[in-house]
């Protein structure tokens, strides 16, 4: 009997079934929908872009360490700390500079320039931010040489890592991980004393006597260094930070940056030494770009998210070529726009001054110069006049109007500060403050660096309030200091009944 | 069909293997595992929360958590801080003479916003929300006082009330001199013709030259013979133009018709006496004090 074939019939061949030449397009292998994250190990380089990497290194952790720890002089009962951030108190000290929390868009501007600053530096050459200045950097930077500095370079590490646990692994690594959270707790220590006076705080630190946010926020920093810098490392910028998916839109074909030459270095293979014709290029294929990047990638991939551009494969390349005696910066910074040119045999120009670039050295200064203005024009008098508005005015028995205000008074020198207040263009108005202090000069004493409220009350008899045509005059109140010739005004207007 | 269909020829990247309208695949790109960690951390977080802290409802209660955090009693501790905070001020405003504390710029700033807080929940209600009064109730405002306007004026007004019924209330009552026929409608229009001349309002000079007579007769003990009023008995100034209940003559004639004698609560016991003294500081500080 004739049986007809079905596609979905097994090939039998002489009795057994024959396997079917398919793959499951959905293995379960290949349906991982989280990715294991492969440990890096970044091997130790020299060059010329390390030894930057190490100057700034130990430059920007200076700083942050150093800063609270300078003095600056302000007067008597004034913090002597150059940099304060005084929360209690609401005020922000930058060295000469005092910001009051009105004042807040200093630090706005700051915040501003900083940002333009980021992007016309990735304009010019790149994620410099990421490869040398970036906290992230900087800290994993410091973690992975404590790492190679108790665990040995990339190869003896890897080795390491394979090997069971033992009295020798066990005490490698728990000197790695207690340097790493020493430098962790002395991250979060110095960050606490940005917020208070730094050797008072220190003391209090040492007998145990310091204010519970300081130790909070100390371990919050312990464990974030630890974890971020020691730990998570390249994963940070990978999958937690936004900046590197932003600054594709800086970039363009001018922007150096670090760039693999493949015209120069495919097809990649091995030396030959003793062939009479080339035909590989420069690069050997030796990884050594590979073994040394801390983010685990292959520059020779072209730009990519990942890379933070640290330049380190540079140096390890640049020791290779002279090492089998090619020129240097098969790895270099490079503009899209010159390796193009390269490849056609032609040089191109930097180009810096774009319109790009211009436009964020232009905002740059318009922003700075705003900033310098404001600074300039900032006083250390300010004024605000809140008016009465229930009720507008009040009769008085001789038949007057009164109006009453409050003023407000910022004293932003570091002096108490006895200011007088007048009136002006109110011709025959009386002025009178609660509290009085004084019945002739109506005065208001403001202690330092301090905001003072008065009640102004300011009074019309019945014969100056006849040549007013109008429910509501326009008038200045003026506050002065008599010794430093400051002054601070604000309009107002006094209101009366309609005529 | 080989292993390589599933990978993405432009990004090199593996698909999730799924073909939508012959060409469009997804890319599988795996998110890192400790990810998903922390998402699970999260959860266990949750729980563990659910149990320190009050969460869930029951049909007539709440689950309250091992930690006994209650919204309620934290709200109680801060106000009973608060309380405690303010303790110091108060003691020492109860210990100062009322005319001194203008003299200790924190207890005379505790007091002004302490006053202030107390005015606005017991004494706006007639006095108005800053103090401007209104028809019957007096504006505090201004510089014309019934009971007088110095400090201890003010605080024994606060004190003992105006015809409270308090022993030491302020208690002197306008006579009804219409509705207890001492005067006729006529007599009192042309009184209140003569009290208008005394703030400059009059019109009818004939019918003021009688109510002179009246005034001098009926109105003169209490208001004095110049109209200048008399704070001993609360008796107004009549030759300002401030009216308690209204300047025009019917409005006077309408006052001496049925007389005035508006109520002011005690607030002796009711307030204690450093609130008290407060409230006689914000008041007086109002710009008509004394």
């Amino acid at each position: 009997m004739h049986t007809p074939k079905h596609d979905n019939q097994f090939i039998i061949d002489d009795g057994v079934p024959q396997a079917v030449d398919v793959t499951a397009v959905n293995r379960r292998a290949d349906r991982n929908l989280y990715a294991t994250r492969q440990k890096i190990y970044p091997k130790l380089v020299h060059g010329s872009f390390r030894r930057i990497k190490w100057g700034l290194l130990f430059a920007t952790l200076g700083i942050y360490y150093m800063i609270p720890w300078v003095r600056w002089e302000r007067g008597p009962g004034m913090p002597t700390q150059a940099v304060l951030l005084d929360m209690e108190h609401e005020r922000f000290f930058l060295f000469g500079l005092e910001i009051w929390p009105q004042e807040f868009y200093f630090v706005t501007g700051l915040l501003v320039l900083a940002a333009l600053s980021l992007y016309l530096v990735t304009a010019l050459a790149g994620r410099v931010w990421c490869g040398y200045f970036c906290p992230q950097t900087v800290w994993t930077d410091l973690m992975v040489a404590v790492e190679r500095f108790w665990q040995g370079d990339r190869s003896e590490r890897i080795r390491l890592d394979k090997e069971p646990w033992g009295a020798r692994k066990l005490y490698k690594k728990s000197m790695t991980h207690a340097s790493w959270l020493l430098i962790a707790m002395a991250t979060g220590g110095a960050f606490v004393f940005y917020f208070a006076d730094a050797p008072t705080l220190a003391g209090q630190l040492l007998t145990g006597t310091a204010p519970e946010p300081a130790y909070i926020f100390i371990a919050i920093l312990t464990f974030t260094t630890y974890l971020l810098g020691g730990i998570a490392r390249e994963q940070v910028c990978i999958y937690m930070c936004p900046w590197p998916r932003i600054q594709g839109a800086m970039i363009d074909k001018d922007s150096f940056l670090v760039s693999y030459r493949d015209g120069r270095g495919e097809p990649r293979g091995p030396m030959q030494k003793h062939a009479a014709v080339q035909t590989n290029g420069d690069c050997i294929d030796c990884k050594a770009c590979i073994a040394v990047c801390p983010m685990g990638i292959d520059i020779r991939d072209g730009a990519q998210m990942e890379c933070i551009q640290c330049a380190l494969c540079i140096d390890a390349c640049n020791d290779i070529m002279a090492k089998i005696n090619r020129p240097r910066n098969l790895i270099g910074y490079a503009t899209i726009a010159g390796l193009a040119a390269e490849l056609n045999g032609q040089t191109s120009p930097p180009r810096l001054a774009r319109p790009r670039t211009m436009l964020y050295a232009g905002l740059i200064a318009v922003v700075g110069l705003i900033m310098l203005a404001a600074l300039q024009a900032r006083s250390t008098l300010e004024l605000n006049v809140l008016a009465d508005r229930n009720p507008l005015f009040v009769r008085l028995k001789d038949g007057g109007i009164r109006n009453g205000y409050t003023l407000r008074i910022s004293n932003k020198t570091q002096a108490t500060k006895v200011f007088q207040i007048k009136l002006e263009n109110l011709d025959g108005a009386h002025l009178a403050l609660e509290p009085q202090e004084n019945a002739t000069t109506p005065s208001i004493t403001v202690p330092p660096d301090a905001v003072s409220d008065v009640r102004a009350f300011v009074s019309m008899p019945p014969s100056a309030l006849k040549i007013f045509n109008t429910d509501a005059h326009p008038f200045q109140l003026v506050v002065e200091d008599p010794a430093g010739g400051t002054e601070s005004r604000r309009g107002a207007s006094f209101r009366m009944p309609k005529p | 069909m080989t292993h390589d269909n599933n990978i993405d020829r432009v990004t090199g990247v593996a698909t999730t293997g799924h073909v939508w309208d012959g060409d469009l695949k997804e890319l599988n790109k795996p998110l890192p595992r400790w990810w998903l960690y922390t998402f699970y951390a999260t959860i266990v977080w949750g729980i563990g929360y659910c149990i320190a802290y009050p969460a869930w409802p029951t049909l007539t209660s709440y689950t309250t958590g091992v930690l006994g955090y209650n919204q309620r009693t934290a709200v109680t501790n801060d106000i009973a801080e608060g309380k405690a905070d303010q303790e110091k001020y108060l003691t020492a405003i109860g210990e100062t003479p009322l005319d001194e504390i203008s003299k200790h710029a924190d207890l005379a700033n505790f007091a002004r916003a302490g006053g202030a807080a107390v005015f606005g929940t017991n004494c706006s209600g007639c006095h108005g929300r800053a103090g401007q009064g209104a028809k019957g109730y007096p504006n505090l405002l201004d510089d014309d006082w019934l009971w007088g306007g110095t400090l201890a004026d003010i605080q024994a007004t606060i004190v003992g009330g105006i015809r409270s019924g308090h022993p030491e209330a302020r208690d002197f009552a306008m006579p009804r001199f219409g509705l207890d026929q001492i005067l006729t409608p006529a007599e009192i229009g042309d009184a209140a013709e003569y009290v208008l001349t005394l703030s400059g309002k009059s019109t009818d000079a004939a019918a003021a030259k009688r109510g002179a007579e009246i005034f001098a007769a009926q109105c003169a003990a209490c208001h004095g013979e110049s109209g200048t009023g008399n704070q001993a008995m609360g008796a107004p100034n009549l030759t300002d133009p401030i009216w308690l209940y209204g300047g025009e003559k019917a409005n006077v004639a309408e006052t001496i018709t049925t007389g005035r004698g508006g109520v002011m609560p005690s607030w002796d016991g009711r307030l204690d006496p450093a609130t008290i003294k407060m409230l006689a500081v914000y008041v007086h500080g109002l710009g008509g004090g004394q």
